[in-house]
């Protein structure tokens, strides 16, 4: 196939699936709160029809700064996603040193609604970049220590088709102890990557409306919507080619691909709704002291071999 | 009928704006949304900002200090978008009629495209209302 119609098809594709995981989500915790819940399309109406809104750029904020922000965040998740379908759907996919590629490209959907919701011009949006950036600080440490945990069992690779192919010969990773306890690091991590309860301080809606995408409306709402909906697939899916050996597309094995996909996306959905939100302070000692801790530990496991 | 209406239609985000009410209004708004009456299976969501928003619910009479920020909130919605008035305050003043702090009624400051009476109305009438307005829309593109 040619390379760039893949891309392209890994761009939508990730979007539908991403689509498909809000509804889930919205759907999961309709179901917890013993309601109904919205329809199949219900994601695809929201974006569809905040694509025909209007855009208000508030007066005094740098325009170009507030529109194209979140742009940059929606391309940044769609090379990830393409890098990490790519990896999972050929073997021979990727290049040395992806999986820093792909850390890096995780951190810049966050960082746009940062510049985005500084950029507006909104108190309101400022308080929840602020938080936003201190989330980003308080999760990426243990983050970065639980994927270090695979690279380790690998003997140091950094390719995201070798992580694979050590799952495929030695089994996955999170079935060992250290990978098991970097494996519950990294959803904890997730959890605040997309910022759901018990960690969406920066979006708090009850004191701060939506934080920094608050003054966004229209298209540029969509983009930030559709960028949350793609890290929504996109996140487990890495966690899965990381520590569960990643998906494939052949026989019965659909099947238990599609499981380790879904059973992570329950998992971060029954986390959401049965906790509150924290405070941005707990947040940050939550992520420096126990997660931190606990994620050294796993790297040390994983240097004695367990 | 253009996807863009009917998407509109299928996923109405509300702003809840009090233009000085009794909080009757508003409880019975807050009690549309609980898991007993559950609008999110029409789409519905209640959102924060008014840049989010598709349809205003202003419920209460228009007092002097509201009539500007009720205009601003207006403007502050990005059109298209609608103006659903509730409770018997924002049809005429209820009540408060003949009150020297409300000259004008809710529909004399902004265009309101449907009236649910009631002091306060069920949720069941909010819900009646809100779908003949969805279904309005839809015959009028």
């Amino acid at each position: 196939m040619n390379p760039i119609v893949f891309y392209i098809l890994c761009f939508i594709g990730t979007g539908i699936i991403g689509m498909l995981a809000s509804w889930i989500d919205r759907k999961v915790t309709a179901r917890v709160q013993w309601r109904v819940g919205p329809p199949v399309l219900q994601p695809f109406y929201d974006i569809v029809k905040l694509m025909g809104k209007e855009t208000v750029v508030p007066a005094g904020s740098s325009r170009i700064t507030f529109l194209t922000a979140p742009l940059f965040g929606l391309l940044s998740v769609g090379l990830v996603s393409t890098l990490i379908w790519s990896s999972l759907l050929f073997n021979s996919g990727g290049f040395q040193g992806d999986l820093i590629v792909v850390l890096y490209f995780l951190l810049i959907p966050s960082t746009a609604l940062i510049i985005g919701g500084f950029a507006s011009r909104n108190p309101v949006a400022s308080l929840g970049a602020s938080r936003e950036m201190k989330l980003m600080m308080a999760d990426e440490l243990p983050f970065l220590l639980a994927v270090a945990v695979p690279i380790i069992h690998t003997k140091g690779q950094i390719q995201l088709t070798e992580l694979l192919n050590y799952q495929e010969t030695y089994g996955m990773i999170f079935t060992s102890i250290s990978g098991l306890l970097a494996l519950i690091v990294a959803i904890i991590c997730m959890q605040a990557k997309l910022t759901l309860v018990p960690f969406d301080i920066p979006e708090a809606e009850t004191e701060l409306m939506s934080g920094p995408e608050v003054e966004y409306s229209g298209p540029a709402l969509a983009t930030i919507k559709l960028t949350r909906m793609m890290m929504l697939f996109t996140l487990p899916m890495f966690l899965v080619l990381l520590f569960m050996g990643g998906v494939k597309f052949v026989g019965i094995s659909i099947l238990w691909s599609i499981l380790k996909f879904v059973v992570l996306l329950v998992l971060i959905i029954l986390i959401r709704n049965t906790n509150p939100r924290v405070r941005i302070d707990q947040a940050v000692k939550f992520f420096w002291y126990p997660m931190t801790f606990l994620a050294v530990i796993a790297v040390i496991l994983a240097l004695l071999g367990y | 009928m253009g996807l863009k209406l009917k998407a509109l239609t299928k996923s109405p985000w509300v702003y809840h704006l009090s233009t000085g009410s009794c909080n009757n209004c508003d409880i019975e708004i807050l009690d549309c949304l609980t898991p007993r009456f559950d609008l999110e299976r029409l789409g519905i969501v209640l959102v924060g900002s008014p840049r989010h928003a598709d349809a205003l619910l202003v419920t209460g009479n228009m007092t002097i200090k509201s009539m500007k920020r009720a205009k601003e909130v207006y403007n502050q919605m990005p059109k298209p978008g609608v103006v659903i008035a509730i409770g018997t305050c924002s049809l005429g003043h209820g009540v408060f009629d003949g009150s020297y702090v409300m000259p004008k009624t809710v529909d004399e400051v902004l265009p309101v495209d449907i009236y649910i009476p009631g002091c306060p109305p069920k949720p069941e009438g909010i819900i009646a209302g809100v779908a003949k307005l969805l279904t309005m829309l839809r015959q009028k593109a």
